[in-house]
């Protein structure tokens, strides 16, 4: 029987818009010609508007075809098999400007490999890093992650190699590794596609850490909302360890139960370790006194994921992509209300603009862009007058923002700014693990003061309540969850603040 | 369709005793219960709170801090409906607000015939292909009035 490979994303996004039902019309559409499909699920190329991405071999590289549904199975078998046009072909799928353009470090495989096949990860480069590590030893390979200018891409932004010299210099056995893959923040999903397309990568990452800092177990905390990601994690440690990759180093997944403070490190802890997921104050920090008591390093997904790229080819490689104090690449994250909605890898330095506006070519309603929120459910609303803001911790700092996680969330101008500036406090209010009083109750004071702004009941000092409840936020909480939840606050009511006008309607709420 | 356990005090401690021997385990055994029965009822926390050696109140404050977990048992199908900033710009209030309108639901509640259970959820990672949701543990993307009902269907019919 003649034989045909084509490749289809197993991405949880994928299957959300229809990729199982197309694997079964396939095998249908193959049956009816009398031929065996190989349907190699792979993880996603990040081109979320084109999935379900359909692949194939050719001489020119994988064509592809998306996105495509049940009905275009047998259509789109016969234009492989037979030639001819079809009205979803793509052709060769790396000339796509979206995934041509980036610098493809941490989602090199994705996309391309299974990602559960230890002989596809090895044939694409994987385990170099941890070979090179081992070769160094842990001193020199904590060096190099420190000279790499890696910054933690859960949202801090703190140098990833200083947090590991602190946790292997403090002294406690057994040492801990902790990956946070709680990935809480709207807008983002990097980890969830890593973790699903290119799970031996973050095990590599951890691996390595592991041997750097002296830790003996690792956990990895997946968010409960993920369990495509929590399959494809425990699928990915079983046959690592069967293949001698995890030797002197314990993994195992931990699943979150629905509490956004857990992505919090100290939260995360306290959940670990089996408690309610409370925010411990700082100091001591983690690195110094953990999970247990002991020297724990939590880093994000991203950020250990990067880290065998770096071992593999060296800091200065990596150092040579990016800006100022932002080193390297970060997998952003194209979300809400877009046209090009996905996962785009580059340097740090392009603008929001460039990303919102050319790779995301603007908004999925065909409307104009009115708001973009980037880093999630902290993180800042700019309007288009700031899109020229680049990509860089620094610079979003100085416009009062972050790039956090790195998501985006496009917003067109049916957006109400007001309702999103309570929303973000109604969020705080929900996910506030309670322990300071800031972000338990100013949250809600947050909410009742918008709503009494809204109604009309004395606006100018509403206003002025609003931005010393955010201060007192700001300054007064334990954790950046009260701490940044003015972001969004003030930035909406700033820059959007014709929104912030009473309205009819708002009066009865308010009371 | 999930199909869950009868609650029972055997049942539980089996669950929970599978479950104990590891570090941390609180979060694991009360998943597990979940998973087997649909919901955490008040009456596993003293089974659970022996096995940790823990009070029972710390154990009710585990169980409350979760959202995830049940205080009470599921309808035969749960949608999860996703109330986070992606979706919201992608029009998911008003998906929510059409689905409510036409089951006559709150959030968290369920429909009078126990068939449906309406949960919030805040992201499901399916940022790109928003609105999404969660029915029946499946995933669902770029979600609009008529997409959402006739997934709906699907699953109640399947049920019937
Ligand atoms: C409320 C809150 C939620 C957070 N959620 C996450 C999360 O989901 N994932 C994450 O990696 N970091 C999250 N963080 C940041 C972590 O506290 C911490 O900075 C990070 O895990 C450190 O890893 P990194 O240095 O590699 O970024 C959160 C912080 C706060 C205050």
């Amino acid at each position: 029987m003649r034989r045909l490979r084509l490749y289809l994303p197993a991405d949880a996004a994928a299957i959300a818009v229809g990729a199982q039902r197309v694997a079964a019309a396939l095998a249908d559409a193959a049956a009816v010609r009398g031929m065996a499909l190989d349907l190699v699920r792979t993880g996603t190329r990040g081109m979320v508007w084109l999935e379900p991405l359909l692949e194939a071999d050719s001489a020119q590289g994988r064509i592809g075809f998306g996105p495509i549904c049940a009905a275009d199975a047998a259509s789109v078998l016969a234009a492989i098999l037979d030639g001819g046009t079809h009205g979803k072909a793509l052709g060769p799928v790396e000339q796509i400007p979206f995934l041509r353009e980036q610098t493809r470090l941490v989602l090199a495989r994705c996309g391309i490999t299974d990602p559960l096949s230890p002989g596809d990860y090895a044939k694409h480069g994987g385990w170099k890093g941890l070979v090179r590590a081992k070769s160094l030893g842990p001193a020199a390979t904590l060096e190099e992650i420190v000279a790499s200018g890696l910054r933690g891409r859960g949202g801090a932004g703190f140098p990833t190699g200083i947090k590991w010299r602190t946790a292997a210099a403090a002294p406690g056995e057994p040492k801990y590794l902790v990956c946070n893959a709680d990935e809480g923040d709207s807008g983002t999903f990097a980890d969830r596609v890593i973790i699903e397309g290119d799970p031996f990568m973050l095990i590599e990452g951890m691996a390595i850490a592991a041997f750097a800092v002296g830790a003996s177990q690792g956990y990895v905390y997946i968010r409960s909302e993920y369990p495509h990601a929590v399959a494809a994690m425990r699928a990915a440690i079983r046959i690592a360890a069967r293949e001698g990759a995890l030797e002197g180093f314990a993994l195992e997944v931990r699943v979150g139960a629905g509490a956004y403070v857990c992505g919090e490190e100290t939260a995360m802890l306290d959940s670990l370790e089996g408690k309610r997921g409370m925010v411990r104050a700082k100091p001591p920090l983690p690195a110094v006194r953990g999970l247990w008591g002991k020297p724990t390093v939590i880093n994000n997904a991203i950020s250990l994921a990067s880290v065998p790229w770096i071992m593999a080819e060296g800091a200065g490689a990596y150092q040579g992509f990016g800006l100022g104090r932002s080193r390297g690449t970060m997998p952003v994250q194209l979300a809400g209300n877009i046209r090009h909605g996905g996962l785009y890898e580059c340097a740090f330095g392009v603008t929001l603009g460039e990303l919102v506006e050319r790779v995301g070519g603007g908004t999925a309603s065909g409307r104009a862009v009115r708001a973009a929120q980037v880093g999630g459910p902290l993180g800042a609303y700019f309007p288009p007058a700031l899109f020229d803001t680049p990509f860089d911790y620094e610079a979003f700092a100085a416009r009062d923002g972050l790039i956090g996680h790195g998501g985006i969330v496009v917003f067109d101008d049916t957006v109400d700014m007001a309702r999103q500036a309570r929303f973000a406090m109604e969020f705080c209010a929900r996910e506030s693990c309670g322990k300071c009083t800031p972000c338990r109750i100013g949250s809600i004071r947050g909410t009742e003061v918008i709503d009494r702004l809204l109604a009309g009941d004395r606006p100018a000092l509403q206003r002025e309540l609003l931005a010393d409840l955010c201060h007192t936020m700001k300054f007064g909480s334990l954790c950046a969850l009260g701490g940044f939840t003015p972001y969004p606050v003030l930035s909406a009511l700033t820059h959007f603040a014709e929104d912030f006008t009473p309205r009819a309607g708002a009066r009865a709420a308010a009371e | 369709m999930p199909e869950y356990e009868r609650w029972s005090e055997a049942g539980a401690s089996a669950v929970i005793a599978k479950h104990s021997g590891v570090a941390g385990a609180a979060l694991p055994i009360l998943h597990a219960l979940q998973e087997v029965f649909g919901h955490i009822p008040e009456a596993a926390e003293p089974l659970v709170a022996a096995a940790l050696n823990l009070s029972r109140a710390e154990v009710h404050g585990i169980v409350t801090f979760y959202h995830d977990f049940r205080r009470h048992p599921p309808g035969r199908h749960v949608l999860r409906l996703c109330r986070a900033e992606a979706c919201q710009a992608a029009g998911g209030e008003a998906l929510a607000e059409g689905v409510r309108r036409r089951l006559g639901l709150e959030w968290n509640a369920t429909t009078a015939d126990g068939g449906l259970t309406l949960e919030p959820v805040f992201c499901l990672g399916l940022c790109a292909c928003s609105p999404a949701a969660m029915l029946d543990g499946q995933v669902l993307g770029r979600l609009d009035g008529p997409a959402l009902d006739a997934a709906l269907d699907e699953a109640m019919e399947g049920a019937a």
